[in-house]
């Protein structure tokens, strides 16, 4: 597979189908490593599934595809897995637990110290809703919760899906300046999101996806 | 030659299924106590024996290969699929058979007989394969379940057998061997028995390639389709 | 592997002391269940039938389908499932640690339905208690069996229909086997073959979810 070596991503001709539907058919695409990219586009464009592929949460269906140096048809996709951090738009815990427990599970299932737990609720703004459980804060919160998720496994990939969703201005900002220290820090961050970044001064590379297919690639 | 062997299992399953039909029902003699209801032994046995271990061990054999990856393929998943369908319309036959012979002698259509019983929830459990399949949309994953299950049922079947065995039983004693492997029937009886058990054996492989035909059609119209709503997906993109 | 079924089963065990399920709905319903069977048995034999131990073992089914789709949609939605995935717990910990905290549902729920038994279908309290060493094993099997077979039928996402059809064929054998053996306790008479099923049936699951729960997971 022909990839520049600072590529953490490489997909050529990726075919995702489910139920015998392509949802991606048939992607080109190569992500350097350590670099924020946006991925735009209608409902139903593919962000989101492009965004699973990459975090091996669904299979490559035909064409290839390398993760973080794993082979997506053939390679170990749980090594993958724990490679990436993701965010996804529904809720990303268990709703019974409270904030804190979902991240004290996070952090043990990791061999984790639990100590940094409190300075990851602190930093996302959830110090005071720690013992709430995760199906009563709001959605921006969940979103803020899913974050510290992320956060507490410090990993070199992240995948947002539509994480400006349910978020307000300050969400925003908090949110852009994270990003930008996460990337700053070394990590390659793809984000999904329906319009290109508005208020964000990150000035990412801005991937526009329509029928499953990326059909503009600027920055 | 495969070609040839593949162009007579149709030919020879209905010759030698003819011919267990004529000898069962007009050559050979009428059992001493069970009269012509015995002429069962001609047809229950062989199918029974291809419901519980032919088609199902088929099933097992390639769901097991389908989950051992240096054997994964398609093929091995719908060899799985295709037998387990097959097994469904022996266990079925087994099951009516079974009851036909069973009525005069126990009594009633249905008793709660080891082999029976626990052939019938063999059956549940094919059903549930198909069920299973039937609620899985993505290919993979189908065939992953599917084969996961195939392998459970497997497991089942002598735990089931045993624990209903052990719960009661009503079921007469081996009718072809003693349990020292000593002949029981003999002559014309014991051949006619032995066409016959080849004959449903045949009738199995015969349908089961059939069946996988049909399947490698589908797969292909399926391709069919998927090209196409690649190419209707990708312009969505170029509009 | 231990480390995470101990991870798994303490967060199950968890979420069901908070959400109550176990107590306020799966309880009532297996109560109602003895209940309705007494009430089926009619007046005459109500009270004194040799059918206790059967609807005993008949009613935990029904109670295991229950809570194998509770323990099932704990995992619950996509989002969920993502950020789980993305911890890439073992699966052999998982199936163990979730067949666990069902393990302990399921006696907790046998516990009470056993004093159901004894007062509402009149079962002897002696042979009744001299029976508890057999339903342990049994429920055990049940756990075991009931997450494999959740696991099967789509984790909470698949259609609720298809559990029963895909576990009752293999809840048989316990049925049988837990039903004897309770008899055997009540009336005397060899039970050295009930054991042997269930513990064959204990074993076998414990090695193919094991074995094979991470074949089960989505992609």
């Amino acid at each position: 597979m022909a990839s520049s070596p600072t590529s953490i991503v490489t997909l050529r001709d990726a075919v995702v189908l489910v139920g015998g539907f392509p949802l991606l058919s048939g992607v080109n695409l190569d992500l350097e490593a350590g670099t924020l990219s946006v991925v735009t586009g209608a409902n139903g464009a593919g962000k989101t599934s492009l965004l699973r592929l990459v975090g091996g949460l669904v299979s490559l269906s035909s064409g290839t595809g390398e993760v973080s140096g794993i082979d997506l048809a053939t390679g170990d996709l749980r090594e993958l897995r724990r490679r990436v951090g993701w965010l996804g738009h529904e809720g990303s815990f268990y709703d019974d637990l409270s904030a804190k427990e979902n991240l004290v599970f996070a952090a043990k299932a990791l061999s984790r110290p639990t100590s940094e737990i409190d300075g990851v609720l602190y930093r996302v703004g959830l110090t005071s809703r720690a013992s709430m459980a995760a199906k009563h804060l709001s959605a921006g919160q969940r979103r803020r919760l899913g974050l510290a998720w992320i956060l507490l496994r410090r990993p070199t990939l992240w995948l947002l899906d539509e994480p400006y969703a349910s978020l307000d201005d300050e969400g925003r900002t908090f949110f852009d300046q994270l990003v930008g220290d996460v990337v700053r820090s070394g990590a390659t961050v793809l984000v999904s999101a329906h319009d290109p970044l508005r208020s964000s001064n990150l000035h990412p590379r801005t991937l526009t996806l329509a029928g499953g297919l990326v059909v503009g690639d600027e920055g | 030659m495969k070609q040839l062997s593949q162009r007579l299992l149709g030919p020879v399953t209905l010759v030698l299924l003819g011919l267990t039909f004529w000898l069962g029902l007009w050559l050979t003699p009428p059992d001493k106590t069970q009269g012509n209801l015995a002429r069962l032994v001609y047809v229950h046995p062989a199918v029974a024996w291809v419901a519980l271990y032919v088609s199902f061990g088929t099933a097992t054999i390639a769901s097991a290969l389908y989950l051992w990856k240096r054997t994964r393929s398609l093929v091995m998943d719908r060899v799985a699929h295709c037998a387990m369908e097959v097994s469904v319309v022996f266990i079925l036959l087994t099951l009516i058979t079974g009851s036909i012979w069973g009525r005069p002698t126990w009594g009633v259509w249905w008793a709660w007989d080891a082999r029976l019983t626990s052939t019938a929830i063999l059956g549940v459990f094919a059903l549930a394969y198909l069920a299973l399949r039937r609620a899985n949309d993505d290919a993979d994953l189908r065939a992953r379940r599917g084969a996961v299950f195939a392998l459970l049922a497997a497991i089942n079947v002598p735990i089931i057998h045993f624990s209903v065995q052990w719960w009661r039983t009503l079921h007469q004693g081996a009718t072809v061997f003693t349990a020292d492997r000593t002949l029981l029937i003999h002559g014309l009886m014991a051949w006619t028995l032995l066409i016959s058990f080849v004959a449903f054996t045949l009738l199995f492989f015969w349908l089961l390639r059939a069946r996988y035909r049909l399947e490698v059609l589908r797969g292909a119209r399926y391709q069919v389709a998927l090209d196409e709503a690649l190419v209707q997906r990708r312009r969505e993109g170029v509009r | 592997m231990i480390r995470i079924a101990l991870l798994v089963a303490a967060k199950d065990l968890r979420i069901e002391r908070r959400s109550r399920v176990l107590l306020w709905q799966v309880l009532p319903f297996g109560v109602m269940g003895l209940v309705l069977s007494g009430l089926a048995l009619g007046p005459t034999h109500a009270g004194h039938s040799s059918a206790g131990p059967g609807l005993f073992y008949l009613v935990m089914l029904l109670v295991t389908l229950l809570m194998i789709n509770r323990s099932q949609a704990i995992e619950g939605s996509r989002g969920t499932r993502a950020s789980v995935a993305t911890l890439g717990l073992d699966p052999a910990g998982v199936f163990l640690g979730k067949a666990l905290a069902l393990a302990v549902e399921l006696w907790i729920t046998g516990a009470v339905l056993l004093a159901g038994a004894v007062l509402v279908l009149h079962t002897a309290l002696v042979g009744t208690l001299q029976a508890l060493p057999s339903v342990v094993v049994i429920l055990a099997a049940l756990a075991a069996a009931g997450t494999l077979y959740g696991a099967l039928s789509g984790g909470g996402q698949g259609p609720a229909t298809l559990l029963p059809v895909l576990s009752l064929p293999g809840f048989a054998p316990l049925l049988i086997a837990g039903e004897r053996s309770f008899s055997a306790s009540l009336h005397g008479g060899a039970f050295w073959q009930w054991w042997v099923i269930s513990l064959v049936a204990l074993v076998a699951y414990l090695a193919m979810g094991i074995l094979l729960y991470g074949v089960l997971e989505d992609s």
